[in-house]
C-alpha cells in the first residue's frame, strides 16, 4: 500500500537522522537538505537509496539534484511509488 | 594432427611481496587551496584526505614502478631474473608504445620476461593480479611482477573544485608466485560500458590534431553518480567475492577498498556490515586517490605499520573509470 505523505515525512526524517545525524523534527516540508539540514551531496546521496529501499521507489541520479527540499522529496516519492 | 604437450603451472597462486613508492613532496590541502575557491574543512568532510604526494620530473612513471617493485621482489625473497612476467596498470603514462612495462623489466634486471601494460582505472591492480594468477597456475610464468603506478596529477584539473585535491601520485608492486594453496580467491570482475561517461577524460589526446586544445586534458567525474555506483554497487561485488571464496565477512581479518575517497570507504564499510575486528585501509588521508597504484601502496603501508600481517586474509576491491571493477579475497604476503 502506498504511504501517505506524513508517513513519508516521517521516514525521511529517520533516515536523515540516522545518515546525518539530524533531530527527526527539524526534518520538515520546507527545509533544504543541504542548506537547512546540512546534508551534502553525498550523504544526500545515501538518504535516497534509503529512501529507495523504504519507500519502494527508484530515483535515478538526474533526478536527484531536483530535490532541494524535504517537500521536493516527499512529492517526488508519493508521485512515483509503487 | 599433431599432439600438443599441456602447460605444467603451479597448484595455486599467491601473493609473495609487496612494495611501494611514494613521491618525496607532500602536498597539503593548503596548496591545494591556491587555486580552488574551498576550504581544508569542506576538503577532509568531502573526501577525508589531508595530504597527497605529487611526482617531481624525476619521479618518473618508470622510476616510481622500479622502486616500488625492487621493494616487492626482495619481500618476495627472490632475485629479479626469476620474474617472467611483468605487468603494469597505469592511465598516466604519456608515451603510449611502447608499453612501459618492457623499461621497466630490463631496468629491474629481469631479463626478457613477458611485459606489458594494462588500462583499468581504477581496477587495474585486482585485473593485473588476475592475470598474474592465470599465468602462475596456467604455467607461461613462474613470478609474475604486478605494478599500479600513476601520475594522477598530470591529469588534474587545479581549477576544478569537485576533483582537485583528489588525485596522488605514486607506485605499488607484488609479486606473484607459486604456491600449494590456494591464497588468492576466484575475482568477480567486469564492466558496466554503458557508464563509461561517469569517470572520464576530459578530451581525447587526437583533440589536439584538430587544433588548439583550450585545457590540457584532465580526470572528470559525477560525483554523486560515481558515489552511489561505488558505494551501492562495489557492496554487492564485495560480498560476491566473499561468497565466491567460500568465506564470510566474520573470516575476515583486513579490507583494503580501492582508496578514492574516505566517504565511499566508510559508507561501504556500513553497508557491507564488516564485523568490528576488520581493519580497514585508510590510506587515502596521506596519500589521495592513486588509481591502480591504491591497493598495493595501501597493502604496503598496513603491512609496514603492524595493522595488518602476514597472513591475514584481506577482500581487496577496485573499481573506477570503465566503470570497471575487480574483487577479490587474498593472502596478505
Amino acid at each position: 500500500m502506498a504511504a501517505t505523505q506524513e508517513e513519508i515525512v516521517n521516514g525521511l526524517a529517520e533516515i536523515v537522522n540516522e545518515i546525518a545525524g539530524i533531530p527527526v523534527e527539524d526534518v520538515q516540508l520546507d527545509k533544504s537538505f543541504t542548506d537547512d539540514l546540512d546534508v551534502d551531496s553525498l550523504s544526500m546521496v545515501e538518504v535516497v537509496v534509503a529512501a529507495e529501499e523504504r519507500f519502494d521507489v527508484k530515483i535515478p541520479d538526474d533526478d536527484v539534484k531536483n530535490l532541494k527540499t524535504v517537500g521536493d522529496a516527499a512529492d517526488y516519492i508519493a508521485k512515483h511509488q509503487v | 594432427m599433431a599432439k600438443i604437450r599441456p602447460s605444467q603451472g603451479a597448484p595455486y597462486a599467491r601473493i609473495m611481496g609487496v612494495g611501494g613508492y611514494r613521491p618525496t613532496r607532500v602536498v597539503p590541502n593548503e596548496v591545494i587551496l591556491e587555486t580552488i575557491d574551498s576550504s581544508d574543512e569542506w576538503i577532509r568532510s568531502r573526501s577525508g584526505i589531508a595530504t597527497r604526494h605529487w611526482a617531481s620530473d624525476e619521479e618518473t612513471v618508470a622510476m616510481m614502478s622500479i622502486e616500488a617493485s625492487g621493494k616487492a621482489i626482495a619481500d618476495a625473497g627472490i632475485t629479479p631474473e626469476q620474474i617472467g612476467g611483468v605487468i603494469v596498470s597505469t592511465v598516466s603514462h604519456f608515451k603510449q608504445t611502447p608499453a612501459v612495462a618492457t623499461e621497466i623489466a630490463d631496468r629491474i634486471g629481469a631479463g626478457k620476461p613477458a611485459a606489458f601494460d594494462i588500462s583499468a582505472g581504477c581496477a587495474g591492480f585486482g585485473y593485473g593480479l588476475t592475470l598474474a594468477k592465470g599465468m602462475v597456475v596456467e604455467g607461461s610464468a613462474e613470478y609474475v611482477l604486478v605494478i599500479g603506478v600513476e601520475r594522477l596529477s598530470d591529469l588534474t584539473d587545479l581549477e576544478d573544485r569537485a576533483t582537485a585535491f583528489l588525485f596522488g601520485d605514486g607506485a605499488g608492486a607484488v609479486v606473484v608466485g607459486p604456491s600449494q594453496d590456494p591464497q588468492i580467491g576466484p575475482t568477480v570482475w567486469g564492466s558496466e560500458g554503458d557508464k563509461s561517461n561517469t569517470i572520464t577524460q576530459t578530451v581525447p589526446w587526437d583533440d589536439y590534431r584538430k587544433g588548439p586544445v583550450e585545457r590540457f586534458p584532465a580526470l572528470t567525474q559525477e560525483g554523486q553518480a560515481v558515489f552511489r555506483w561505488a558505494v551501492f554497487e562495489m557492496a554487492k561485488i564485495a560480498q560476491q567475492a566473499l561468497d565466491a571464496a567460500g568465506i564470510t565477512s566474520a573470516d575476515l581479518d583486513v579490507f583494503i577498498p580501492h582508496q578514492a575517497n574516505m566517504r565511499i570507504i566508510d559508507s561501504m564499510v556500513k553497508t557491507l556490515k564488516l564485523p568490528e575486528h576488520v581493519t580497514v585501509a585508510r590510506d587515502v588521508e596521506t596519500t589521495g586517490n592513486t588509481s591502480a597504484a591504491s591497493i598495493p601502496l595501501a597493502m604496503e603501508r598496513l603491512l609496514a605499520t603492524g595493522q595488518a600481517k602476514s597472513g591475514d586474509t584481506a577482500l581487496v576491491i577496485g573499481f573506477g573509470a570503465g566503470l570497471v571493477y575487480a574483487a577479490t579475497v587474498v593472502t596478505l604476503p
